[in-house]
Formats: structure tokens, sequence, C-alpha cells
């Protein structure tokens, strides 16, 4: 090259670009870089929250990041067990209806101000207003008369079932013995809010400077898609406790981004399982910063029950024998997953799920040939509906193969994009679907009520009368042995009897974190990880 | 064409080059999978085995060769590029054609209108249509008839999608080369001699723009190709367990890491889609000059 | 009247991104759990989705052509408004950034391989070049990451908010078209090289440096300052990619994620931006090359 090209500064365009590349340098990267000290932890959450209002939210990455800037009646400990929150203590009484919790003294609101049993009754009344478009106020529904409420049966909120008797009691009516409502009461939806301050800011409340909290942080920072940053509450009840002084939240989904980030050390710790590469597990299985604990939430497949030929229980049988479960979660999955017979995962204490159908192409061979059907001959066109996230169509490519393969019988796959997709799930327009469900609270009802009939979550069009009773007589006894007994009659049907569905595999979560580096990280099945209990060890960044 | 154009081409070697290339690229997308010994959707029994003698092109998670899933690649993304292309094309010429051929305000106004789409951004239209018409296709394909076409609803609207976006340069050419073209000689002749316009347009005109015409359906052929791969990587592609390049490529650039990279997943994709993006514009720039020897230097 | 166009334009754009978005299958509040018909009808209300759709349009128009984008049906919390001014300075910065390592880069080899013209190190750039025009910014991007990120060590893997972490974001966005810019100025330098001005100026004793960056360069940015409206465009669509490769947090992300996820009112207003940025573009290209091009026959 002549020495003529170490001088381009005579090329037109750039003379005029220039001083706009500067300014909009200085914009784009504004407000950011020098000065910014890195947080005592900074993890990868998933994607970018859609809100932090307790009320609005639905996926885990809000929920995290709710769970530390939010506290309700109760909270969970770093192994995701139930204990006292805003609430220091509460009695039930014998019939196991009314709850009376005392809040703490020491209960403060970010700003100073005092949480009352007033703010608990006030912010239960703004989730299950419609208007407030809460989806997941259905949780509310436990308590007396709050379903009528939130449907417009009962204008009156005073009758509902939760009254402040004085500014640090709150009284709980249940319409039903509820035996997991302590952990309701630690789940977002029925946390409180600062009424003063959405009065005041409308939809911006939930922005850094507005935000008012109660929880172990409060929110300083929030860049779309870029990171959240929060600090330590000072005016929460058990500060002292809480050993991380600053958090950063990065918002990455993807998993291969994810997992660079986090190997080049721009972040300490991740926590979805969607955002570790699947291409790497079998490496990553190896390394000792790679935690995987089981976790209640199951990968099933749903039937269209409503049109040929899974209208047909032995048909849909036929397909549940035929289905290798051991392959997928040996081949596929790769985590450690267990196989699934039933929709409810194992570890549920004193729930003993049943085995469900076995896997046995022989008898699902002659299951089909005998609902006519031999060899998958004449069997209809169907398809199998899935979305892209993980490792769904990996699965779906191996489970076409293994219906091809042991019934003859070749499914179409149909990838739908995932709004798509959960709508054709909605108007039950497929024939078969894969489907993920994750517990909202550690019981088998979480699971089974799904498929009550009528329920929005059915989506399979299957209803049967003996199941719906037996879900409904459990959830009206108060004995937990009598009431599990109950609800694994009903689940023997859902996946033994009718087959409106069936389990493939139950999840493993993994996380991803230095344990000599960090501590305070207990793998546990409800998959909550409450940050003001995590720490560093060494005391070093 | 002529002889003497046609012998100008293979002199060059560029064009003889990239020429061969493509050849082998296609035969090998046509028959490669018929010849492989694996079948691009069968799972084997090995997960990510590395190139070698039994898979030249290594394995992925589920055992299936990247090899033979590279030239199913192929033969998708060639049929997106050249049906995108061929789409385009015919809305080109056609537009520009006429454009040209009727002058005048017309013309104005018709060229204004190619300036307005030049000017927004049309690949995100076609990301929006996309994921907006492929349950309607779907619908459609099964309504007429065909509902073993319904799995391809994606691949159809691809093309179609991609080629409308892709014909205004096409027009602005043809326009220009019909706008000199018909105050030439022959074409006053024809029209003295009363012929219509039609005649007179397809008959006289357009039979000397093929050569312009193959150089710019040449070139048309990569960007749609990128365009679909590009869309693909997005997830917005053909459904599994077809995979074009796009797809293929967005599986291998999750295999970038610091830890343990399986290389051969984007490696083998990403060479066989450089390959025949770069023969094509390698072929294009050739003709280009054969036809056009002012810009041959 | 191609400014006076230009807003109509824009609502034609906006019309046609809201028909197309309600008109898909799925609509934003489809959620993972079914959602009370109560609750759907409030969603509706509020976000003023309820009613026929000609009337839904007509209020959009309405508000688009007062400059409210409305509120996000996925980020719940948040304007339209809002959401584009904090991700497009990201993007712009980025795009930016790109687009002058195109043009610049790109002038400097097109020059170098004409002065070199036919001999090694011409052909050397001239395949290189090529070489480039076929390696797409998504296969690029991992690549570079890998050799800079992971083997070298020179630059983040991505992330925002340091000017490290913009090289290599830009370098996988432009360089497809520094490779297309060197081959364009190449040839439109050599057109002019053999002219007579040129060679009056290197027998008057120019330095060969001045001829070929000052007397035969000028002629050849004519066709660069053309190519740079379809470059924009090309960079645009690009940074879809790019950005989700080095996650950062730009328009281009938000852009195909609020069309899966049905997100009306972002998909316009990002769709409504993209365009607006693109005509003005156009429109100062277009003033530049008038400007241009007199002056050069001026001289």
């Amino acid at each position: 090259m002549r020495p003529s090209c170490r001088r381009p500064e005579h090329a037109e365009p750039r003379k005029n670009a220039r001083p706009v590349v500067a300014a909009l340098l200085a914009l784009g990267l504004a407000g950011c870089g020098a000065g910014r000290e890195r947080a005592d932890l900074v993890f990868i959450n998933g994607v970018e929250p859609e809100s932090l209002d307790p009320a609005i939210i639905s996926g885990q990455p809000e929920g995290r990041l709710v769970m530390a800037l939010f506290e309700g009646l109760t909270s969970r400990d770093a192994g995701g067990a139930i204990g006292p929150g805003m609430a220091e203590r509460w009695d039930i009484s014998p019939d196991g209806l009314e709850y009376t919790f005392h809040i703490r003294e020491a209960a403060r609101w970010s700003n100073g101000d005092a949480v009352t049993a007033h703010d608990f009754a006030n912010s239960w009344e703004r989730t299950l207003n419609p208007a407030t478009t809460s989806p997941y106020s259905e949780l509310l529904f436990y308590v007396d008369g709050a379903e009528d409420y939130a449907k417009g049966a009962l204008g009156d909120f005073s009758r509902v079932g939760v009254r402040a008797i004085d500014d640090r009691t709150l009284r709980v009516r249940l319409r039903a013995p509820t035996p997991f409502f302590l952990e309701l009461c630690a789940f977002q939806t029925h946390y409180p809010v600062h009424l003063p301050s959405i009065a005041r800011h409308g939809i911006d409340w939930i922005k850094p400077g507005k935000l008012v909290s109660n929880g172990a942080y409060r929110l300083v920072e929030w860049r779309i898609n870029d990171r959240i940053r929060l600090e330590a509450n000072p005016h929460y009840w058990r500060a002292a406790s809480v050993r991380l002084k600053t958090v950063e939240a990065l918002p990455i989904s993807q998993a291969t981004t994810a997992f660079n980030f986090y190997s080049t050390g721009v972040a300490d710790l991740t926590l979805d399982k969607g955002v570790v590469p699947p291409m790497l597990l079998d490496e990553l299985r190896k390394r000792p910063d790679c935690h995987t604990a089981p976790i209640l939430a199951a990968y099933f497949y749903r039937f269209n029950v409503t049109r040929k030929p899974f209208d047909d229980a032995r048909v849909r049988r036929a397909f549940a024998m035929a289905l290798d479960k051991g392959f997928i979660v040996a081949r596929i999955t790769r985590n450690g997953e267990p196989p699934a017979g039933s929709l409810t995962p194992p570890g549920i204490r004193g729930y003993d799920p049943p085995a469900g159908v076995p896997h046995d192409p022989g008898a699902a061979r002659a299951l089909l040939a005998e609902a006519g059907y031999p060899g998958g001959s004449g069997f209809p066109p169907v398809g199998l509906l899935f979305n892209s996230t993980e490792q769904d169509e990996e699965i779906a490519v191996a489970v076409q193969d293994m219906f091809r393969r042991e019934l003859g019988v070749r499914i179409e796959l149909r990838r739908q994009e995932w709004k798509v997709y959960l709508n054709s799930l909605n108007r039950i327009d497929f024939d078969m679907a894969r489907s993920t469900w994750v517990a909202d609270y550690p019981d088998p009802n979480s699971f089974l009520d799904c498929f009550v009939t009528g329920r929005g979550n059915n989506r399979t069009g299957w209803s049967n009368a003996r199941y719906d009773e037996l879900v409904d007589r459990a959830n009206r006894t108060l004995d937990p042995a009598a009431r599990f007994a109950l609800m694994r009659q009903a689940e023997e049907i859902l996946v033994a009897g009718d087959v409106p569905i069936v389990p493939a595999f139950h999840y493993v979560g993994v996380k991803l974190y230095d344990p000599d580096r960090i501590g305070g990280i207990v793998m546990n099945p409800i998959d909550e990880y409450p940050i003001r209990e995590m720490f560093r060890i060494g005391g070093g960044r | 064409m002529d002889r003497a154009f046609l012998r100008r081409c293979l002199a060059n070697r560029r064009i003889s080059v990239s020429l061969a290339i493509l050849a082998l690229v296609s035969v090998a997308a046509i028959l490669g999978p018929w010849l492989s010994p694996y079948s691009h959707d069968g799972l084997g029994p090995l997960r990510f085995a590395p190139p070698g003698a039994a898979h030249w092109g290594g394995t992925d998670l589920l055992g299936r060769d990247v090899l033979t899933r590279a030239l199913m690649g192929a033969r998708i993304s060639l049929m997106v590029g050249l049906s995108g292309a061929l789409v385009s094309l015919a809305i080109g010429v056609t537009y520009g054609a006429v454009s040209g051929y009727a002058g005048g305000k017309t013309d104005a106004l018709m060229m204004r209108l190619v300036d307005v789409l030049y000017s927004i951004p049309r690949l995100v239209f076609v990301i929006v249509l996309i994921s907006v018409l492929d349950l309607r296709v779907r619908a459609a394909l099964v309504g007429l008839g065909h509902p073993e076409w319904a799995p391809q609803a994606k691949f159809i609207l691809l093309f179609i999608g991609l080629g409308a976006v892709q014909w205004l340069s096409m027009a602005r050419i043809v326009r220009g080369q019909v706008l000199s073209l018909k105050e030439r000689q022959f074409v006053l002749a024809a029209r003295a001699l009363g012929q219509s316009h039609a005649a007179i347009l397809f008959r006289h005109i357009l039979p000397n723009l093929v050569g312009i015409v193959i150089v710019y359906l040449t070139l048309t052929i990569p960007v749609v190709i990128l365009e679909e791969s590009l869309l693909s990587f997005l997830g917005l592609g053909v459904q599994p367990p077809m995979a074009s390049w796009g797809t293929l490529i967005a599986q291998g650039a999750q295999t970038i890491n610091p830890i343990k990279s399986y290389w051969w997943l984007l490696v083998v994709p990403a060479s066989a889609m450089a390959m025949t993006l770069m023969s094509l514009n390698f072929l294009g720039d050739g003709l280009r000059d054969v036809l056009d020897p002012r810009a041959r230097r | 009247m191609r400014l006076a166009g230009a807003p109509l334009l824009l609502l034609a754009v906006a019309s046609l991104t809201f028909l197309l978005m309600r008109a898909a299958p799925g609509g934003p509040f489809d959620r993972e759990k079914q959602i009370p018909e109560q609750i759907l009808r409030e969603l509706e209300k509020k976000y003023k989705l309820d009613g026929p759709v000609h009337e839904q349009m007509g209020r959009y128009l309405w508000d688009v052509a007062r400059g409210d984008l409305r509120l996000s049906t996925q980020y719940r919390n948040r304007t339209v408004n809002e959401l584009i001014g904090q991700t497009l300075p990201v993007s712009m910065a980025l795009g930016a950034t790109a687009f002058a390592i195109a043009i610049v880069a790109g002038s400097v080899l097109g020059i170098c391989a004409a002065a070199a013209h036919n001999r090694p190190p011409d052909y050397a750039l001239m395949v290189l070049a090529l070489v480039g025009v076929s390696l797409p910014s998504f296969i690029l991007g991992p690549l570079l990451m890998l050799v800079f990120s992971f083997w070298l060590g020179w630059f983040p893997v991505g992330g925002w908010g340091e000017l490290r972490q913009l090289w290599l974001p830009a370098l996988a966005l432009s360089l497809p078209y520094v490779a297309y810019i060197t081959r364009l100025v190449r040839v439109s330098m050599l057109e002019v090289l053999g002219e007579d001005y040129v060679r009056t100026a290197r027998a008057k004793g120019v330095s060969e440096a001045r001829v070929l960056f000052v007397h035969a360069f000028r002629n050849a940015a004519l066709p660069l300052v053309s190519y740079s409206g379809p470059l924009a465009a090309f960079i645009l669509t690009g940074s879809l990619v790019v950005e989700t490769i080095f996650n950062i947090p730009g328009m281009g992300p938000f852009f195909v994620n609020s069309v899966l996820n049905r997100d009306v009112f972002l998909t316009g207003g990002v769709t409504l931006v993209y365009s607006a940025l693109l005509i003005a573009f156009n429109l100062t290209v277009d003033v530049a090359y008038v400007w241009l091009d007199r002056r050069i026959r001026l001289d």
C-alpha cells in the first residue's frame, strides 16, 4: 500500500458527519461508563421486565426483582421455606378459615412511612379491582368474597374477607381451608404497594426516584434493556442482615450472550435455566460453578379431545405409551430431568404422585390398531404445536421421529410464535401441543386445578365430572393426608385414565455461580432465591 | 444474447470460476441429500461428533449429519433466493417497462412511488408481514384443497415477501433502458408500421434487456438469500425439521463461547453460504463488466 | 413537495402497521395463563383497542399525528415515546459509527486499490472486498466475538455504556459495506484517474496523495453519496441482528420482540421512527448530492 493511504482526512462525507457522530456517541453513551462502581452482585435476569408493579407482573424475571423490592405478610428464606415477613406472627382459627396477622412494629416503607394493615387491605383491593387488570388476581380468590368482587358480583369491598382491625392487625377470612395460604402470602399478588405514590405518579410510580417499596431493596436505576440497579433499603426491618448493598440485574434473554457475560466475569450469577446454553450442558455439568436442582415444573403434551383423532382415549393412550421420555431427557435436555409419569412433580412433601402411563411401544401399536389405525394406516394428518423456547424444536423433532418409528404416524411440526401459540392454545386450535406448567405454590392443587372443567388453563376441551368432584372435595378437606389422597385419585384419572395430557419430564433448574465467591444460595424446588440472603465470600468483589 | 457475448462471458475468468462453483453447489444441493447415507432429519446416535470419516461435517445435538443438513439448507436457501429474485424480476421488469414506455406524467408518478418505497424500511414490513400472514396463508392452502402444502406456508411467504421488496432497483434500471430504447430507429419503425404498444414492448424492447436483466437477477439472488437467512436468524424462517442456511447459522452462532466450541455447526453452513454469495456476486459483477465495458477495468 | 409528502407517508406507514398487527393471529393480551374475560375487556378499554377496527385506527392515527405513540402493551408502565426515547440514541450512536466506518474505511481502501491498480495490493483488496460482501453481520458478529473477545481479550463480549463496547458491533455492522464501498470507490476512481485534469495536476507536480485524495476522489464521491441512502437502510436492518447478538439496548431487539409480542403500538412506533429516519436521511442525501454535483461542476 502506498504511504498516501494513511491520510484520509479529505474524505468529504466524513467531514460533515464528524460532529454529528460525536454528538450521537455522547448521547448514546451518556450517563454511564466512568464513575460507575461495579455492584456487589451482578446477575443475569432473563428478559427486560414488563413492569415492577406486583399486581401486574406475571413472569419470573419480574417476580425476582419484585421479591427484592417488596415483602408480603410472610417471606421466603434462602431455602424457599416460609417464615415471617411484614407480619411477625399470625393466628389461625381451628377450622383453618380465619387468619389474624400481626404486623411488626418496625415494618417501614423505603420513605420511612409505617407499613400498616390498611396498606395490605387496600393493596389487595387494588389487585382485585378489574380496572387494575391484574393477570394473577385469581390467587387472591381464596379470600372469601374476593372472586365475587373481582367479577363485579359484589360491589362493596368491605364485604370481602379482609379487614384491618387496626394499624397492626389484619384479619383474613378464607372461603375454604387453604393449607397453602401462607405460601400465597409470600407471593407478589399479596404484596402491599404504596398507594399514595401511585396516586401521585400514575403509571410512572415504579420508576427510580418514585418507587416506594417495603422490601430489602430500593430501586435506584433502570435503563431499558440494559440494567436495573438496586440498593439496600435502610428502612427495611432486617436491614442489618442484608449483606449485598448494591445489586444489578442484567436483562439478557439469549442463552449464548448470557453465558458469555457470565464467563467473562461481567455477571456473577445466572438464575434462569433459559439463559444457560443447552449446547454446553454436557460440559457445564462437570464444573463446580454449575448448580442444579429439580423444580416444581412440568413439561407435558396436551391433546385436543374435541376433535378426531384425539377424541378417542385409546389413541391418546397409544401416543402416551409411544413417547420415549427417557430419550428426551437423556439425549436432548441432558440436565438430569426425571422422566414424568405424573403432572405433579415429586418433591411436594406428603404427596405421592401416580405412576401414569408406562412407555410400551408394543402396547401402543396394539391400542392404535384397536382404535382403527393398524400400523398408523388411515391416521388423519395431525400437527404438533410448539413454540421456540429453549429446546422445544429439538424435542419436537425427536418426538416426530418416535411416533413415526413406533406408530407409523407422521405428525407435522407446527412451530408458532409465542403469542400465536398461546392464542391457538386458548382457542383449542391444535391436535397436540407441548406445554409447560410451573407451580405458583408448592401444592398439587397448583397443577390439578388447571384441568377442572371450564378452567381457563384447561385448554384441552377435556371435562370429567369425577375429576372435578375429587379436586373440589380435596380442597374442602382439612386433614393433609386425606386431602392428598383425594388429589392423587384425581391425578390418576388425569394421567393414567382419560389421558388428556401426557407429562414428559419435570424440570431441573440450573444456576451458575462460583461457590467460593457467592454464598446464601440454597437450591430449592420452589425456584425462589431471595437476594437479601445472598452474600460475597471473603468480602471481596 | 449472441454467441460473441457468450464467448466473452466464458473467457472471463471470474465468470467461469463462479459459474463452476455455483454449479458445484447446486449439484451438491440437488444430489447431495440423495447420495448421503444420512437423512437431514434422521436422528443419529452420535451427539456433537466432530467432522471425521463417518460425518464429513460432524453432527449436531440430535446426531443429525451437519453436512446433509447444510445441503438441504442449500436447497431451501437457493430456492428462496431464486424464486424471490424471479418475483422481483417479474414485478420490476413490468413496472419499469410500463413506466419507461409510457413516459411523461405516468412515468414521473411511477418513479416517484419507487422513490417513496426506497425510503421506507422494507424489511421491517416483511418481518411484520410474515409474522402476520403465516396462519392465514396456511388456512388458505388448506381451504384450496392442498393441506400437504400447508407446512410450506412460511416458505411461500418468504420468497413472495422478499421478492416483493426487491424489485425497486430492477424497475429503475429497466425503466432507464426502455426510455432510451424507445427512441431508437427500430422502435420508431415498428410504431410507424402501426404495431400495438404491447407488441412493441414485448417484441422489440424487452428482448434487448435480457442481458441487463440477467445481471441484476444474479445480483438480486444473493440479496434475497441474505435477507432470508437474516429472518431465519431472527426465528421467522422456515418450519423445522426443514432448515435454511440462516437457521443453521443461527444455531451455529450459539456455539461461539469460551469453553467449548462445536465450531463445525457454524463453519459448515456459513462457508457454504459465503461461497455461494461470493460466486453470485462475482458472477453478477463479471456479467456486468462484459455487458457494460465502460465499467470494466 | 417531497418534504410535504413525508407526513402523509408516515401516516400511511402507521395505518398499514396498525392494520397488519390487528389482523394478525394472536393478540397482545394472550398470555401463558389465560386472562379472565372481565380483565380482557378492561385491558382493551385501557389500550383503546375496543370498538370496530376502523374506529380504533382513526383514534390511533389522531394520537400519532399529535405525537403520542401511546402505551406499550408489553411494558405496562411505559409509553412508546419513552421506550423509543431511551433506545433510539443507542441505535443511532451504533448506526452512525458503523456508517462512518463504512464510508471512511471503504473510501480509503478504494483509493488504495485504485492507486495500486492491477498490482497485487489491488487484487488482494478486491478479493477481500468480495469476501466481505459475502459475510453477513450475523456470521461476522460471532466470529469477531470469538477472535477479539475470547482469543485476544481486547474487547468485551457486548453490552453498552463504554466506548470499548462500541467497536465490535460497529465493525460487524459495517464490514460488509466497507467491502462494497471499496469496490464502488475503486471503480469510480479508475474512471477519473485517466482524465485530463488529473493528468494536468500530476504534470504540475501536485503530490500523488493530493491527486488521489483531492482531485480524483472528489469525483468519486458522487456515487458514494447516492449509495449512502441504501447504506443507511442496510445498516438499520443489520442493527436488528447485531444489537441482539451483542446485547445492545437499542431499538432493534425491541422491534423484533414487539412484533412477536403483538405489542401493536410499540411496533407501530418503531416502524414510524425507522421510516422517518430513512425518509429524512434520503432527503438529506438528495440535497447533498445536488450541492456536491454543482460544486464539482463549478470547479
